[in-house]
């Protein structure tokens, strides 16, 4: 965890009476809604079909116990009891009230929680992989970067009016867990020839109308200029960017339009002039930011130990949970934990205040009171010990959070859609829920192996469709919900925008063509173990068109 | 449209002139940045202070050369939405050292003031009179700042390291002390 | 289910005037005197220059925002929401909300 100091919270404190000012101004008539938009936005204060909703920030989906028992707090007592987790770590509440909302982000200060860069044409909330700090294959904690970043773009003077929104995203372990190739600005902390570990500066990429992937402009730059360049590629983005049409304004349609090594050229030339000044990083600087990050104090233990072991071998659910839902951490004896937030039926990502509640007693019994939240709408508590496993798993399925499908085909990612939000084309909640009872069956899903489906109800691309294994794209079509389906997507390393299926189909035939899509994959795999996406990559999409459109 | 300039509202000493308007000796202008690149051989001997008014879309460092010669840059905001002008005032202060009077013109709403000060700006012609007489209260709503942003400003995060002990907290630089 | 924000004012129908409450963002609907929460109250008209006049009428009360002009039907007299986007603004999330999950 990072522990806010004096400092941080005297600047969340101050923010939330500059907020209430806002607010009253609004209220009383003195701002316009035109004027008082963007201010709202900048602290995550959407207006969506039927309230306010409120994004709350969780910087590198980080949270404490206690965080979350805040979380909690504001759902039972301003809104409708539950909140719901987004694919970039955040938390939204649905049914707020702008009256209320000075109050609610004063309650949130006093846990260090706020809205701030969740929204607005700003640097947006800094996300990571979600096993940063506990996973084997890092080499080192990303969050402490996303937390230096954090810091250097909150409120930041010259870049809080951005052409629009700038999405940065770190990873530092050999498997990208944050999807930083489909970001403004990518980072991938890696080690050089000489041993010296520095990032991978990738921009330009995004979904949305108009996907890209990003490009790399910077194959290694060292940690001490890793903010004199990001200010750079913010100060050319700012000054070059469109402002003309909002849907031509992402850095990824400059970085297109100019072409990345005419704008790697420009950032250079910028950052020559300001490398060497104040954002220089030095080594005691990282050292005084890693060093508010509390890391709990493991007990010396073993892996695999027969508290565990022996209820593996004689409870197959619980083997089945374990298998599917726990993962290896970095230190010996202690496992991470991920919980599903995707019960059959569900709406992704959501939870209940009492289960935000119970997940936060859970947390300080048996994860060092430390919770994380992942980019697929999913919770995880990141340092249990091994000998825990068994009764934590009793306790998670009691809240409904112990479903063994993480990875699986029933894990679906999907935005609000046109049941919450005004930009939306198409629902897209109840075509997960539905998914979900087509593919209820545990056995079924396991035999399918790694499927992600991800499911937008617009062309912004909030469930990220384009890089779902599977993605499902709500159209319009005279007043009527289609859906569009890509094959083959995927955000991690080796990142690609999915490949369009065919023609769009109806809302309620949407399900039934997922299904023919997942019966010709079985059918088309070269063996059982050859994941959706391979198979897709090996044999493209139109083996699986013929066979999902022969019949209709 | 009010000024503020050292946090208090104050009378406008200088006359905005268009691209083809007489310019008298000694009044102080702001003239069109077209004007000034194409006349500033004229302008030399002037007696009154010349200001330039710079478009968000046009390469600062442009106006480099005769920074020593200009009392004001105008910088604008076309709507306060658009932020480019924020780039190029930290350009001016930071990169070519300038010291004149950099003022705020366009949509320029009260809260924009804190973002445009800490960006270099010292002077604004306020859109709303109410915003105007505001400035003071707004201007000292944050005691701390993250960011080393305009040259006069400490640098935050390393102020921060460098004096943790203390609690530092970095306080923004009196308006134009 | 276009944005209203990106749609043309052409009038085929009956419509009204909608938009968020300040206070609150709930859903609400021009009437008579003012906005009501109430489509039964709401003021329905059927051509593109009436639907102007109230919408810009309605822009002028800034109770609510966002306002824009939505589509109707007339069923035995009541007034219902013309398209999906409206019966979820007025009926909710077409599914059961968590808190009905229970634990």
């Amino acid at each position: 965890m990072y522990v806010y100091d004096d400092f941080d919270r005297t600047l969340v404190d101050e923010r939330v009476n500059e907020f209430r000012d806002q607010v009253a101004r609004r209220l009383s008539g003195e701002l316009t809604e035109d004027e008082f938009k963007p201010l709202r936005l900048m602290n995550g204060v959407y207006l969506q079909l039927h309230a306010y909703m409120l994004r709350v920030a969780i910087p590198y989906g980080t949270l404490s116990s206690e965080q979350l028992r805040t979380l909690a707090h504001i759902a039972r007592r301003y809104d409708r009891d539950y909140g719901h987790f987004t694919t970039r770590q955040n938390l939204q509440f649905n049914w707020i009230k702008l009256s209320d909302l000075p109050d609610v982000m004063a309650d949130l200060a006093k846990a260090g929680l706020h809205g701030m860069q969740t929204s607005g044409n700003c640097v947006r909330n800094v996300t990571t992989d979600q096993w940063g700090g506990v996973a084997p294959d890092e080499i080192e904690d990303p969050r402490i970067w996303a937390e230096i970043l954090r810091q250097h773009s909150t409120m930041h003077p010259e870049f809080t009016y951005l052409p629009r929104k700038f999405k940065i995203a770190i990873t530092a372990a050999a498997h990208d867990r944050a999807a930083v190739r489909v970001h403004d600005i990518g980072l991938r902390l890696h080690k050089n020839g000489a041993g010296e570990s520095g990032f991978e500066v990738v921009v330009g990429g995004g979904l949305g109308r108009t996907p890209f992937v990003g490009k790399t402009i910077k194959p290694f730059l060292p940690k001490r200029d890793l903010l004199s360049y990001v200010e750079a590629i913010l100060r050319v983005y700012n000054q070059y960017g469109r402002r003309d049409n909002i849907y031509k304004a992402r850095i990824k349609i400059l970085v297109h339009e100019m072409g990345a090594e005419k704008f790697g050229a420009e950032v250079d030339a910028e950052w020559q002039n300001i490398k060497d000044g104040a954002l220089a990083i030095d080594l005691a600087f990282i050292a005084d930011i890693a060093s508010r990050f509390r890391y709990p104090k493991y007990e010396n233990l073993a892996n695999e130990p027969p508290a565990l072991t022996q209820v593996r071998s004689r409870n197959s659910r619980f083997d089945t949970w374990f298998r599917n839902s726990v993962t290896p951490h970095k230190q010996r004896g202690y496992a991470i934990v991920t919980l599903s937030l995707k019960p059959e039926g569900a709406p992704p990502g959501d939870a209940t205040s009492e289960q935000m509640d119970a997940i936060a007693s859970l947390a300080d019994r048996y994860s060092f009171s430390e919770i994380r939240v992942a980019h697929e709408q999913n919770l995880v508590l990141p340092h249990v010990a091994q000998r825990d496993l068994p009764v934590l798993w009793e306790q998670l399925e009691k809240i409904g959070v112990a479903t063994p499908n993480v990875g699986l085909v029933s894990d679906i990612i999907a935005c609000p859609g046109l049941d919450y939000c005004s930009l939306a084309n198409t629902r897209s909640i109840p075509v997960a829920q539905e998914l979900t009872r087509r593919f209820k069956n545990l056995g079924t899903q396991r035999e399918l192996g790694r499927l992600h489906i991800n499911i937008s109800g617009c062309i912004n691309a909030c469930g990220h469709h384009h890089v779902g294994h599977i993605g499902i794209l709500g159209v319009e079509k005279n007043g009527q919900e289609f859906f569009q389906i890509t094959l083959g997507g995927r955000a991690d390393e080796k990142a690609e925008l999915g490949c369009l299926l065919g023609p769009a189909v109806p809302y309620a035939e949407v399900a039934d063509v997922i299904e023919d899509v997942v019966a010709a994959y079985v059918e088309l795999r070269d063996q059982p173990n050859e994941l959706f996406v391979d198979t897709v990559k090996r044999i493209g999409v139109e083996p699986f068109k013929e066979r999902v459109y022969a019949a209709r | 449209m009010p000024l503020v300039k050292n946090g208090a509202v104050v009378e406008d000493r200088f006359t905005r002139v268009l691209d083809d308007a007489a310019i008298v000796d000694d009044v102080p202008v702001i003239m069109p940045a077209a004007r000034l690149l194409a006349d500033v051989g004229d302008l030399a001997g002037r007696r009154g202070a010349t200001g330039v008014l710079w478009p968000n879309d046009r390469d600062i460092s442009q106006l480099a050369p005769h920074l020593d010669r200009l009392a004001l840059v105008a910088l604008d905001f076309p709507n306060f939405r658009d932020g480019r002008a924020y780039s190029q005032a930290r350009i001016l202060r930071e990169r070519y050292n300038y010291r004149g009077e950099l003022r705020a013109t366009g949509q320029v709403l009260r809260d924009q003031f804190l973002l445009l000060h800490r960006a270099g700006f010292d002077s604004f012609e306020v859109s709303k009179p109410a915003d105007a007489s505001a400035f003071a209260e707004t201007i000292a709503r944050y005691s701390v700042v993250y960011q080393p942003a305009d040259a006069g400003t400490p640098a935050a995060l390393r102020r921060r390291n460098a004096s943790s002990k203390a609690g530092a907290r970095v306080h923004l630089r009196e308006h134009d002390a | 289910m276009t944005a209203p924000s990106q749609q043309k004012l052409k009038v085929h129908g009956p419509v009204v005037v909608t938009g968020n409450r300040l206070s609150d963002g709930a859903v609400v609907y021009r009437g008579a005197i003012g906005w009501t929460a109430r489509l039964s109250e709401a003021s329905v008209v059927s051509n593109a220059q009436a639907a102007k006049d109230l919408l810009v009428l309605a822009s002028k009360d800034d109770a609510a925002v966002g306002a824009y002009v939505a589509p109707v039907e007339i069923n035995n007299g009541q007034i219902e929401p013309g398209n999906l986007r409206e019966r979820i603004r007025l009926a909710g999330p077409t599914f059961d909300l968590p808190a009905s999950f229970g634990i």
